[in-house]
């Protein structure tokens, strides 16, 4: 703060070793900055105008950061390929019931632990913190799933991770921390129940934490492969979009398969795989921005414990 | 005297139940969920303790004590997939713990607002990718024939480098892509603990004639030391966990060396070898060394004088 008011009342001083240097670090640190950014921008813009570049400039390896020509013919071919679409459903689909289902339990639970009348609160916060330093592991998990019938299910991908302990911790300590306590027992003594409370009290004055919590949980599910990996074996017409992406760019283990549009047309498939990343990416990349200042106040209140 | 005594916990339990009712059933769903989802799943782990036949099922198979285990620690895998585990996480925890704090430091000294936010909004987007994206971008890039990073080698007179096809080669690609992914989500934490220090500190320091970078010094870091500290011990405690989804994201045929770790090993085993038995057994060693380690972290944090985890 001084810095600036120094600057304006001394503006006409003349330039001393002191500023020069101050200014030199300065001009360094903005000029680090900017470079540590466009690195982690630049893969996804390199890939971007890949994947909307014309196919010759691509296998001549002419596009570093511009597009050079014009074609959406990868994204036609992915607009033709109904398993990649049907995988985005599945996606939407599960990342919808996921984050609602799991909201839902994490409100439930967050708001009772947080109160001081509920008997035995320290007894459940211990029995749900335990599970998430030991975890039972990938195999008895996978034998769980197999004995309650939900393999190959929409239910295995929504159901064991939707309600995350870690959630609950962040939201309960913000719940704690910015709800004052005489809010909530004034409303008892009106002859409030909890269900009221909670509905007409604490969750209007929750926005930023529900939003940080629902974007955690829509993110996760959204990303996450390694289930549906476990879980999908049969039905392919379940496989999530992370996993179809998986088999379709990483491993390679599938081929693009093309109804109806030009198929006569072949696609280079690094063109093909550069669309398939933009097009599972770009979601998330159009909301991010957007919730982005919710997360960090969230996450900050959060970050205080956990 | 001792009727109204006896009667009066009875009849206030009755309308604590009649206020606070509501609370109890507020638990009822989300228990249920650990109980059958977490709790559930413990019950797989006895598998480890028996000879698991998936005809015979759950209950029937024989119980075979640490019969498992032995064989399990005798594999000739089991040795290089703890190492490479270890290997793999200190290394992350060397090059990509210090680097968010760096990056807060650096962000701190940055006065233009606008700068600042978008400098923050590309930093946290690596975080929001996917391991299958990242792995795919990571292909794309690092590509051998036609990768932008080696064409630039090649554009500049070197030789192209295999980055994710050569052993060596791969466990650098995967550290470095780890820095890029955690790097500027991890400032979140620190740049909060920095703006609760006080500014008084920093007039103090100021009037002591001290510059940017002994304020940074002798200010800020003793500020954040605590919360540096807690997240160092908190990271040790996990180095016995992995990320299978970012290994196997990135692991191919040609260079194997270093992706034989644990959960890629109970995978395998496991979902893929159905050797049910050995699987459990490996991911049950992990899971009870990882909570030593978890323990271990939070008793030393608390012994330093921090705040624990648990």
């Amino acid at each position: 703060m001084s810095d600036i008011s120094m600057g304006t009342t001394k503006h006409k001083k003349a330039w001393t070793a002191a500023r020069k240097k101050n200014l030199a670090i300065d001009i360094f640190f903005y000029v680090l900055l900017t470079v540590i950014a466009l690195i982690c921008l630049f893969p996804v813009v390199h890939v971007f105008s890949k994947s909307i570049s014309e196919e010759s400039y691509v296998i001549a390896n002419k596009v570093v950061l511009f597009p050079k020509g014009f074609s959406l013919n990868a994204y036609q071919k992915i607009f033709a390929d109904s398993s990649i679409l049907r995988s985005m459903f599945v996606t939407v689909v599960v990342t919808i019931s996921f984050t609602v289902i799991g909201m839902f339990l994490t409100v439930c639970a967050a708001y009772a632990l947080s109160r001081r009348e509920l008997k035995g609160r320290k007894l459940m916060t211990f029995l749900i913190m335990l599970t998430m330093y030991f975890t039972a592991g990938t195999i008895p998990d996978y034998l769980l799933m197999n004995n309650l019938h939900m393999l190959d299910t929409w239910w295995c991908m929504i159901l064991p991770l939707c309600f995350a302990p870690y959630n609950l911790l962040i939201m309960k300590t913000n719940f704690q921390a910015s709800i004052p306590d005489s809010l909530v027992e004034s409303a008892v003594i009106d002859g409030a129940g909890h269900f009221r409370i909670l509905a007409s009290i604490v969750l209007p004055l929750s926005k930023p934490i529900l939003a940080t919590i629902a974007l955690f949980y829509a993110v996760g599910r959204w990303n996450a492969y390694q289930d549906a990996l476990y879980y999908i074996k049969q039905r392919t017409d379940l496989r999530p979009l992370q996993l179809k992406l998986y088999y379709l760019v990483v491993s390679a283990q599938e081929s693009f398969q093309a109804e109806g549009g030009n198929v006569g047309v072949l696609t280079n498939p690094e063109v093909l795989k550069a669309a398939c990343v933009i097009f599972a990416t770009l979601p998330i990349v159009c909301i991010y921005p957007f919730v982005q200042k919710y997360f960090v106040q969230g996450t900050m209140v959060g970050a205080v414990k956990g | 005297m001792m009727q109204t005594k006896k009667s009066k916990p009875k009849e206030s339990l009755a309308l604590y139940m009649k206020k606070n009712w509501q609370l109890y059933a507020l638990m009822v769903l989300p228990l249920l969920f650990i109980f059958i989802f977490k709790y559930g799943a413990y019950f797989g782990l006895t598998i480890a303790f028996k000879d698991y036949k998936v005809a015979k099922g759950f209950a029937d198979s024989e119980w075979v004590g640490f019969k498992i285990f032995e064989k399990v620690f005798r594999h000739r895998d089991f040795g290089k997939s703890v190492w490479n585990t270890l290997l793999l996480n200190i290394l992350d925890l060397v090059f990509s713990f210090p680097m968010p704090i760096i990056l807060a430091l650096i962000l701190n000294e940055i006065r233009c607002k606008w700068f600042k936010k978008l400098t923050q909004t590309l930093l946290y987007l690596p975080h929001f990718l996917s391991w299958v994206i990242i792995g795919a971008l990571a292909y794309q890039l690092f590509s051998v024939s036609n990768g932008v990073v080696n064409n630039l080698i090649s554009n500049m007179g070197g030789s192209p480098i295999p980055f994710l096809q050569d052993d060596t080669w791969w466990l650098i690609s995967y550290i470095l892509i780890g820095v890029w992914q955690s790097m500027g989500w991890g400032t979140i934490i620190y740049l909060a603990a920095i703006t609760g220090v006080n500014p008084e500190l920093y007039e103090a320091a100021r009037v002591d004639g001290a510059g940017r970078w002994k304020q940074c010094l002798h200010v800020t870091l003793p500020c954040i030391r605590s919360t540096v500290v807690t997240l160092l011990i908190m990271n040790l405690g996990k180095v016995m966990q992995g990320s299978f989804e970012r290994i196997y994201a990135l692991m191919n045929a040609k260079a194997t060396e270093y992706t034989t770790t644990i959960p890629v090993l109970v995978y395998r085993w496991g979902i893929e070898g159905g050797k049910f038995s050995e699987a459990t057994a490996l991911g049950l060693f992990q899971s009870v060394i990882g909570l030593i380690l978890v323990l271990l972290a939070d008793f030393i944090a608390k012994r330093l004088g921090e705040d624990g985890l648990i």
